[in-house]
């Protein structure tokens, strides 16, 4: 039996279509520049934002889950938390105002900025362990997010034990009322906004994701912007 | 029962020996209280109907505002009681042979597409496995969104967190029962708990339903060998003033787990792709 030579069925960094639009946005707040990162489509970013700092993440080409994990920096044990920021609020969503909390209860990052409603965070990352279960056993080579969470939590000494539940920034999953969840078609646009303010120095880690059997990136894979301000100082604050 | 001379020795402070140290000591042995484990398991007061006394691999009582754990092997049957209808049941699964491997809130609504547990739930870890299968529900009134207490949201409503003292958080108690099991914080995800129910609304709304009533149990299956990490302390969302919990009553006998021959085992496709995962595992590590 002779094996046929196909082109491999690995997806080799599936990039947007070329007639996508894309607009890159600027900050959602202003401030001074102290850093602006262009993130590939299925790349993983990470910073350190210090406290008052404000992180905007722009959703370049629309409807691109910016999946996205939070530590505090001095302590990465404490780390963002799905459930205390939902018990806080008592809401499945997040949104302008929305507390970003930690696992012992603490704002991490708070959400001064929003241009898509109902921002997801139960929804969780994919990973190819999932993928196998949601979509079948052919899909196990592709790239996912906990890949690409991995990837970049490893540059700062944290691995599978610091992975938890974590943020999909232009991301739609809705909850019907008999309990029925999944992921949707996103309400995201070119050049759509989030704004996250530091409350404490974080590390924030995050996956441009690369799932393409899913809609949450529209089935086309786009850039992020990421957008670090210090912003201008405001009388009467001590920041 | 505490009798009238074990008061009359400590009264008179005859413990001044070390003989008479360990009468008194001894003689507390045998005791009973409302919640305690009950070993041998077989020597159970509540054995559950139906299951044989010689089956049973654990059981207990959880102390309002107490903590259990346990390593279960896989095939284990897990089921939680709720007598008083004021049990929460704070649960954290582990694959026992790997930790790092652990109860995934997210995939456990996502890969099912549903968002409230029940029977026929499958509890997932992170690696597209299954850690236990919900076999059977009469509560109804279940939490994924909401995980546990935090000592500050327990400081701000009951004015006391400590771990010691009559109102802990349920993160300080899983603190403690993972230590036991050489884990840390950093190793606790976020908890599922059993018997007192949230619904969210068309606005993302988390609502209160509390507790179906006294009377109803949980089952699990372990799927994998399991460290299970239970919590019995007050909902997140529990309107009471009152830190009001009621006993937790936990037992495990031995079963087999799911195979082809369940009907859950090819309930759906997303189902029957993670039981075969986890029966991949097992195999190749020797496990039956």
């Amino acid at each position: 039996m002779t094996i046929e030579r196909v082109a491999s069925t690995v997806p080799v960094g599936a990039v947007h279509t070329p007639d996508s639009p894309l607009d890159w946005s600027e900050s959602a707040v202003a401030g001074t520049v102290v850093r602006d990162d262009r993130v590939a489509p299925n790349a993983p970013w990470s910073a350190v934002v210090p406290a008052g700092q404000v992180l905007t993440i722009v959703d370049v080409g629309g409807n691109q889950s910016a999946d996205c994990l939070i530590y505090r920096a001095d302590d990465p044990d404490e780390r963002y938390s799905v459930p205390d920021t939902l018990a806080a609020q008592r809401n499945a969503y997040v949104d302008t105002g929305t507390v970003l909390r930690s696992n012992e209860g603490r704002a991490l990052m708070t959400v001064v900025a929003n241009e898509v409603p109902h921002q997801d965070t139960i929804g969780g990352a994919c990973s190819k362990e999932s993928n196998t279960l949601r979509y079948g056993h052919h899909v196990a080579y592709q790239h996912g997010c906990r890949e690409n969470f991995l990837t970049e939590a490893a540059r700062h000494g944290l691995g599978a034990r610091d992975l938890v539940s974590n943020l999909n920034w232009f991301m739609n999953v809705p909850v019907e009322a008999d309990g029925a969840l999944g992921i949707v078609d996103g309400r995201s646009a070119p050049g759509r906004r989030v704004a996250l303010r530091a409350d404490v120095d974080v590390l924030v880690i995050l996956s441009n994701c690369p799932q393409m059997n899913n809609p949450c990136n529209d089935f086309n894979p786009t850039p992020l912007r990421m957008i670090v301000v210090r912003p201008e100082t405001i009388a009467g604050s001590d920041r | 029962m505490t009798t009238i001379s074990e008061i009359d020795v400590r009264a008179k402070h005859l413990t001044d020996s070390v003989g008479n140290a360990r009468a008194d000591a001894r003689a507390q042995g045998g005791r009973r209280s409302e919640w305690m484990p009950y070993l041998p398991a077989s020597e159970s007061p509540w054995c559950p109907d139906g299951v044989d006394p010689a089956a049973l691999t654990w059981a207990e009582t959880v102390a309002p505002g107490g903590y259990t754990h346990k390593v279960l092997a896989r095939g284990s049957r897990l089921r939680l009681d709720d007598p008083t209808g004021d049990a929460c049941a704070h649960v954290v699964l582990f694959n026992a042979l790997e930790p790092v491997e652990r109860l995934n809130v997210a995939d456990t609504q996502k890969i099912p597409w549903q968002a409230y547990l029940g029977s026929g739930h499958p509890l997932l870890s992170g690696e597209g496995r299954i850690l236990a299968t919900i076999s059977a529900d009469t509560s109804g009134r279940h939490d994924a969104f909401c995980g546990t207490t935090t000592d500050g949201v327990v400081e701000t409503k009951y004015g006391n967190a400590d771990p010691h003292g009559p109102t802990p958080s349920g993160r300080s108690l899983f603190v403690k029962a993972a230590a036991k099991h050489g884990l840390t914080r950093r190793d606790l995800p976020p908890s599922v708990s059993f018997f007192q129910g949230v619904r969210v609304d068309g606005e993302g709304t988390l609502q209160w339903v509390g507790s179906a009533g006294p009377g109803t149990h949980v089952e699990l299956i372990a799927e994998l060998p399991l460290l299970v990490l239970i919590a019995n302390v007050t909902h997140p969302l529990d309107p009471d003033p009152d830190y009001r919990v009621g006993p937790l009553r936990v037992h495990a006998w031995r079963g087999v787990a799911t195979g082809p021959q369940d009907g859950r085992f090819t309930a759906t496709p997303e189902l029957h792709r993670a039981y075969l995962n986890s029966i991949d595992y097992c195999d190749a590590r020797g496990i039956q």
